[in-house]
């Protein structure tokens, strides 16, 4: 959790308050992780078993990374609901290609372009066809996900080689997921933060028309970033296609929710303009804790989306009573 | 601006109605029997109630993603009300309106008072109210209902099934007031420009709150039915009809951003998008292939709306 300390924020006066105020949501999510992790503990103490952290964090990898790309589209003022579909495709896709006896590379590396090559569409629909992004996406849902089953017939694929099985391995000791979260999380963090390309996202976001006038070329800004995203989403497949040893060739029901969610609750704002991938990767993470917690405390699985549900309401509430505060002694 | 009136959204919408008629007609001589034009009218009652009310949520520049976990709720809610505590079927059916109203209506409290973008709003509750349903039913369904109840959702009255008098009916009574009353004005000024709106004097806070609590009482109407249709409760029931809803709306013309739409619109896109469903499965598309069809049916007229409109315009 020692990850957002990282950039470095300008020592004038307190630095606590403005990396508060900076980070604020990210700030709140690694509080409650950290909570979280003390409280259940306490309970039973076997939840912070070696076995049990390494499913917490790794486990829910896949939804860190592809909330990364999500989390650009929202900072430019967009959003896509197709995505959970798009790893579904994907990972039939990248299944299919490792069964065939190709190499299992190719198996890995093939869904980041297609990926890349259909939200190149998608962009391209609502950049230079002026269609709203929910409305785009909402058709490349039905699309991809009647497609997919048309396709396939609902057949799973198995018997896939156990080198392919990427997800299941270990890179010196640590899970492999777990090393594709962090690096890319950090790469893009930084990426957004300090290029040129970065930041004209959030100047995208935050007013497009002073961004036009800036001279940043939106429409092509906006087709490459679903290009982006369409990579995160590719990249995600890997960790989620890659997990067990069959893949279901349907979509995760509400994948695309979970990972829209992972995003807001990491502070993204759905107005667009702010926003890090560093707090909608801690929430992917706060996300598989309170599942897992659920267990360990002896509660039903089945209040578990009822718990996010109530979560998202209250950091989101939180992250605004913030932001007041904030707006109100800037008045002063 | 003759010529433009004649491209209005609605008549490219009605076009392609008909021609999908014609089309899918000639496929199959089953698609224009009385029997099946009536049955498909039977299964986007649900849908469609929901895409009445969604149309005003739009029109306000809103949106509403929780409907389908709002159904979900109340239709669990109904079965807990009858089978475990017991009470009469008639006050249960009531509780679980109460409850779909009450969930809108906190959708439209957060949305108002905490100004919480609606999509965020709604994504949250959407997860809380599926996530009740999941929590109070343990993934039990309730079934055995009596036989009155289920004249509702496979019954006939005046030989028309039951459930589309009554889509009929919200249809009109939509149509009347978002089209001719001060409700339906002030939805479309709160759509096109909130803060003029509100210096105009509007309740902008109650019309809002109104038109969410409608959005679940619709809803929770469509629970009802839906538990009448297929005899059975069950805590995933209306996953994933708000992407329905939305579509026919959006397909029937209504802008994402506000301030443009009507339920005529919406109900040509609803028809459209069942007779695409209905006509393809008859002529032997699976039901996959006409998912994709509605897809890209969604994503084209509104882009071959959007040439029009600006060429129209420019």
């Amino acid at each position: 959790m020692s990850v957002e300390a990282a950039p470095s924020l300008r020592p004038q006066r307190g630095a606590l308050t403005r990396f508060v105020s900076a980070y604020g949501q990210e700030v709140v999510i690694a509080c409650a992780i950290v909570l979280l992790f003390a409280v259940v503990s306490a309970i039973n103490p076997r939840f912070l078993a070696p076995n049990n952290l390494n499913t917490i964090v790794s486990g829910n990898a896949y939804i860190a990374v592809a909330a990364i790309g999500m989390a650009m589209v929202i900072i430019t003022g967009h959003i896509d609901v197709s995505v959970g579909a798009l790893i579904g495709v994907l990972a039939t896709i990248s299944g299919t290609i490792a069964v065939s006896g190709a190499p299992v590379w190719l198996a890995w590396v093939v869904p980041i372009f297609v990926g890349m090559g259909v939200n190149a569409i998608v962009g391209a629909l609502i950049a230079y066809g002026r269609i709203p992004s929910i409305v785009v996406t909402l058709g490349m849902l039905s699309i991809l996900r009647g497609g997919l089953v048309s396709v396939t017939g609902g057949a799973w694929i198995n018997n896939l080689p156990p080198e392919f099985l990427l997800a299941q391995q270990r890179l010196l000791g640590v899970p492999v997921p777990v090393w594709f979260m962090i690096i890319l999380t950090i790469g893009a963090f930084l990426w957004m933060r300090y290029t040129a390309f970065g930041r004209s996202l959030y100047a995208i976001g935050g007013n497009a028309e002073a961004a036009r006038a800036a001279g940043i070329p939106i429409e092509r800004r906006i087709v490459q970033v679903f290009m982006i995203h369409g990579a995160f989403a590719g990249l995600a497949t890997i960790l989620f296609a890659t997990q067990l040893k069959i893949i279901q060739s349907t979509v995760p029901p509400n994948l695309e929710l979970t990972i829209i969610t992972a995003a807001v609750i990491g502070g993204v704002s759905i107005l667009g303009g702010t926003g890090t991938v560093i707090g909608s990767t801690l929430a992917a993470i706060l996300f598989s804790a309170i599942g897992s917690a659920l267990i360990f405390i002896n509660v039903s699985a089945y209040w578990l989306r009822a718990v996010i549900g109530a979560l998202i309401l209250v950091t989101v509430l939180a992250d605004m009573l913030r932001r007041n505060r904030e707006m109100q002694g800037a008045g002063r | 601006m003759t010529a433009s009136r004649f491209l209005r959204h609605e008549t490219i919408l009605a076009v392609l109605v008909v021609i999908a008629l014609i089309v899918l007609g000639a496929q199959s001589d089953k698609f224009f029997t009385l029997d099946n034009l009536l049955n498909q009218g039977r299964l986007m009652t649900e849908v469609g109630l929901i895409a009445i009310v969604m149309t005003f949520v739009i029109i306000t520049g809103g949106i509403d993603l929780s409907v389908g976990s709002i159904l979900g709720l109340s239709a669990i809610l109904l079965g807990v009300f009858w089978k475990n505590l017991g009470l009469p079927l008639e006050l249960a059916i009531f509780l679980a309106l109460c409850v779909g109203t009450l969930a809108g209506f906190v959708n439209g409290i957060i949305i108002t008072r905490f100004r919480f973008p609606p999509l965020i709003a709604t994504l949250g509750t959407l997860a809380l109210y599926r996530g009740m349903a999941e929590g109070i039913s343990q993934a039990r369904s309730v079934r055995g209902y009596p036989d009155w109840f289920y004249i509702l959702g496979q019954g006939q009255s005046f030989g028309i099934p039951t459930q589309l008098w009554l889509l009929v009916f919200v249809a009109i009574v939509a149509a009347i007031i978002l089209g001719t009353t001060t409700w339906g004005r002030a939805t479309y000024a709160i759509g096109s420009n909130e803060t003029a709106a509100r210096f105009s004097g509007l309740r902008v806070d109650w019309v809002k709150i109104a038109i969410y609590s409608a959005s679940g009482f619709a809803a929770a109407l469509a629970a009802v039915i839906f538990v009448s249709r297929v005899s059975t409760t069950r805590s995933d029931m209306g996953t994933g009809i708000e992407l329905d809803a939305i579509t026919a709306v959006v397909l029937g013309g209504t802008s994402i951003f506000g301030g443009k739409g009507t339920i005529v619109g919406t109900m040509l896109g609803l028809i459209l998008i069942q007779a695409l469903k209905n006509g393809l499965s008859l002529a032997g598309v699976k039901s996959d292939g006409t998912i994709v069809l509605i897809g890209a049916v969604l994503i084209l007229t509104i882009l071959v709306s959007n040439v029009i409109y600006r060429g129209g315009t420019r």
